[in-house]
């Protein structure tokens, strides 16, 4: 009847991962309870769990990147307190297997859960109103895509209280994820969380490919996009290519797992280095998924803050399609030491090394960019600057692991987590975190907090040199990454300076928390009542904060690079509309969220082996898409009336901001 | 580059708005096509890789019947030819003859299904079943990752004729049944690969 699933499978014996599941529970269950007793359940279920809205899809994506980033950093914290404890006679408090369960989720989550679909979210909020469109291409499709990922994130959640997590890392080498070694479920809850997942970032990728292609507002060349736009374009053709290549080795290894196949065993003609192989095919061009559209939001930070035009537009184009193209010729540095031999290494070196041309021609764009211009620091501009200085670093460690003779010194040592944390952290979390703060308004419709802000960025920025930098030295020292215990105690005090590390960014977060929470305080203090709080260029800046349903009255017609200053210097930004006419939106539908519950319901029982649950999970999913593609009618009309009505209540507001701004000495928008 | 002509269409007056849905849908159909042709290249080399792994199992010389092998894509080749009569009927609006096309492509693929169904069966009868050796595992997973696409794509087309049935020859129903006819015609393509990298590669 549960298959493998018994009462036993829950680890009641040990304290920390009971206390971290009643803690995660007990937070569960209030804000369950508090949602029925404010009876906010129609709310929920209208307003966002059923809704095909692009903006609040992308809202809900950055709440669940949110949270699985708080649950990533726990496990940071728990491995860098062990390898500050469990030096030479100590073991300190986490046993091997426990530790090899934090390390495998901590890569996992961070990479396919947090970054992700904080890079979906952005995508989602931003992408659309920048072409000055109404919608994605599909939007149910979009639904869909959220609900699989938060289906694959709930995987990874469940793992902690029942059964366990894979112990073979985020990248799950075989043959040690193969049955013979890993005969747990762990492996398999790992499997099936990235497979779900995986199909509905490819879908993302399919979706937004077509809306940037074919979505944009009548003007809008392919080089009058925006960079943003550019990046996810990019990012999104690397999804399409790079994904269905996940769900291959995936698959194999699956069917090696469950039906006793020979893909990657070390027995009957397995190759496990085909895995490698395939793994990483994926795998590299992924880390260029997460961090092609943070450099596209360092281009719009940089741009704004510094009231210039981008500098170099088209070198930066260009030098993101090389990063695009290239991504795709690196994966075998990933596994120089396999003996490919070293001809096939200096090939893979070389393109590795190419990789820093088109990244360092972007270094100088942005800089350039700020160079004379009227640079206001904000926080968006904080963590522009802190991501320049600090991955600059992370960037000539990568070349200097790119030569395959140091790789091989280097090669699986904390050199190389110090690396790619050193690409990734200010690449991509510093990127998404600027996009968190410049977008915040135009989502939710009033700013965050500054102050709180610059004192999160602070604490990330030291934080991340304290916790980081010590592990550079430790690679020269001889330290293996994934260690439990170690006898060596000359690495001990490093060690300990990078807990610290983690620390001092554990007191960022927390800011970020305290900024959400003062801002929500003083939301009607920030309100962003002109829509443009930043003086921004683009078009989403020229609807209001948050944006109407169908995000323009009015399709915007784009006659320049920077559409929007462009309006605001021919002074027609905020011209008033003759006559407005009724818009089609798609209607909600349950269908998505309905597709991501079953999708969990299948991998659960997939793990546990409860094959009767999977069978009729998967029909469910199965008729759910035939019932879907069966209805013709999921389109319904905003009529001109109420257009207008929402149209008129803005140029209220924008006319009382603009009086009340114009005392105050600023810049004010002039509505017509 | 003209670019211009990939944004949205707007009518003459500037007043009634028309985005192509059913184009968008095509494109992006052809995207998903794309990609999944990544998924069978991935799962192509690894046969690639494996094809000689045989640990000590029999070779695809001695498990392989050309002729049978022939058959099974003279039925799908023909499906699809008949697939695409289906599709000119549908520009000709006679209804009639567009669902006696999709159900003789529909039986015929249900003829390609049926005989590799046999042929596995006799395989996994015979003892030489996926977990035999790598180059089993490798083709059993390559012939039925193609095989359970034509099987989906049966449902999709038993569907569609459900829809053509009950709702005639809408707008939304031409734009799905365009969509399966690329995916029936990609299939072929797949089998092609199949047919000449696994089966006539295999018994040389």
């Amino acid at each position: 009847m549960f298959g493998k699933l018994s009462l036993s499978a829950i680890p009641y014996e040990n304290p920390i991962i009971m206390g971290a599941v009643g803690g995660a529970s007990l937070i569960a269950l209030v804000i369950l309870a508090l949602i029925t007793y404010y009876r906010k359940w129609p709310y929920l279920w209208h307003e966002w769990l059923t809704s095909l809205d692009h903006k609040k899809i992308g809202i809900m994506y950055i709440i669940l990147a949110l949270i699985m980033l708080l649950r990533g950093f726990s496990d940071a914290i728990m491995m860098r307190s062990q390898q500050a404890l469990a030096a030479g006679a100590s073991q300190g408090y986490l046993p091997p297997g426990h530790f090899d369960q934090v390390f495998g989720a901590h890569g996992s989550i961070m990479i396919v859960f947090m970054a992700m679909p904080f890079l979906a979210g952005l995508m989602n909020i931003v992408v659309p109103q920048q072409i000055g469109a109404r919608d994605v291409a599909f939007p149910f499709m979009n639904a869909v895509s959220l609900w699989l990922t938060t289906a694959g994130a709930l995987l990874v959640m469940v793992s902690l209280g029942v059964g366990e997590f894979s112990k073979a890392g985020w990248s799950g080498y075989a043959p040690l994820t193969e049955r013979t070694y890993s005969p747990g479920t762990g492996v398999d809850y790992w499997i099936w969380a990235f497979q779900i997942a995986g199909i509905g970032s490819l879908m993302t990728g399919i979706n937004f490919l077509v809306t940037v292609l074919k979505m944009r507002a009548p003007g809008m060349t392919l080089m009058r996009m925006p960079m943003f736009v550019w990046t996810t374009f990019f990012t999104n053709v690397l999804m399409i290519f790079a994904f269905p290549v996940l769900t291959v080795a995936l698959a194999l290894l699956t069917l090696d797992r469950y039906l006793g196949m020979h893909f990657f065993t070390n027995t009957l003609g397995g190759n496990m280095m085909m895995y490698v192989n395939l793994f990483w095919i994926w795998g590299h061009p992924e880390v260029y998924i997460v961090i092609l559209p943070a450099f596209g939001i360092f281009s719009e930070v940089s741009a704004t803050f510094s009231g210039k035009r981008l500098f170099g537009y088209r070198s930066l184009v260009f030098a993101t399609a090389v990063i695009m193209i290239l991504s795709f010729s690196v994966w075998l540095h990933h596994f120089f030491t396999m003996g490919a031999g070293p001809n096939v290494n200096a090939v893979f070196g070389i393109t590795t090394m190419m990789i820093a041309i088109p990244t360092g021609v972007k270094i100088y764009n942005w800089l350039f960019t700020m160079y004379r211009g009227r640079v206001r620091f904000t926080t968006p501009m904080y963590w522009t600057l802190g991501f320049i200085s600090t991955f600059v670093i992370g960037g000539m460690a990568g070349v200097l692991l790119s030569v395959p003779p140091a790789d091989y010194v280097l090669h699986n040592s904390l050199f190389l987590i110090a690396h790619f944390h050193n690409m990734l952290i200010p690449g991509t979390l510093f990127g998404f975190l600027a996009g968190y703060a410049y977008w915040f308004p135009k989502a939710i419709g009033f700013r965050l907090n500054e102050e709180w802000g610059k004192r999160a960025f602070w604490a990330w920025f030291i934080g991340f040199y304290l916790a980081f930098m010590p592990l550079y030295v430790l690679g020269f020292m001889g330290m293996p990454r994934r260690l439990q215990h170690y006898a060596n105690l000359a690495w001990h005090p490093l060690l300990i300076i990078a807990a610290g590390g983690t620390g001092v960014i554990l007191l960022g977060i927390l800011s970020q928390m305290i900024q959400l929470y003062v801002s929500i305080r003083e939301r009607h203090a920030n309100r962003d009542v002109t829509g443009d709080p930043w003086d921004g260029r683009t078009l989403e800046w020229a609807t209001s904060s948050p944006s109407p349903v169908y995000n323009f009255a009015i399709i915007p017609v784009v006659e320049d690079l920077d559409a929007f200053t462009d309006m605001k210097e021919k002074g027609i930004a905020y011209q008033r509309a003759g006559s407005y006419h009724a818009i089609e939106m798609p209607k909600n539908s349950a269908k998505g969220l309905a597709l991501g519950a079953f999708a969990f319901l299948f991998g659960f029982a997939m793990i546990w082996y409860i094959w009767w649950l999977a069978v009729l999970s998967a029909l469910v999913m199965f008729c759910t898409v035939i019932a879907r593609s069966s209805d013709d009618h999921v389109d319904y009309i905003i009529p001109a009336s109420e257009v207008q009505e929402i149209e008129e209540q803005r140029y209220r507001e924008l006319a009382f901001a603009a009086v009340n701004q114009s005392t105050e000495g600023q810049i004010s928008p002039q509505p017509l | 580059m003209r670019t211009d002509a990939l944004t949205i269409d707007f009518a003459h007056d500037r007043d009634v708005e028309h985005i192509d849905t059913f184009g968008n849908r095509a494109f992006g159909f052809w995207i998903y096509l794309m990609s999944d042709l990544i998924l069978f290249s991935a799962i192509f080399a690894t046969f690639a890789v494996l094809r000689h792994n045989y640990a000590g199992g029999p070779t695809g010389k001695e498990l392989f019947d050309l002729p049978y092998a022939f058959g099974e894509t003279m039925f799908l080749l023909f499906s699809s030819f008949v697939c695409g009569l289906a599709v000119l009927a549908v520009h000709h609006d006679r209804k009639g003859l567009v669902l006696l096309g999709l159900a003789v492509t529909f039986l015929l693929g249900l003829g390609f299904i049926s005989m590799e169904i046999n042929e596995f069966h006799s395989m996994v009868l015979a003892g030489n079943g996926p977990d035999r050796s790598g180059f089993l595992s490798a083709f059993f997973t390559l012939v039925g990752t193609h095989g359970s696409h034509v099987t989906f794509g049966l449902i999709f087309m038993a569907v569609i004729m459900a829809q053509i049935a009950t709702k005639g020859l809408t707008e939304p129903v031409r734009s799905r049944l365009m969509r399966l006819s690329m995916f029936w015609h990609f299939l072929d393509i797949v089998w092609i690969g199949i047919f000449t990298f696994v089966y006539l590669m295999g018994v040389m």
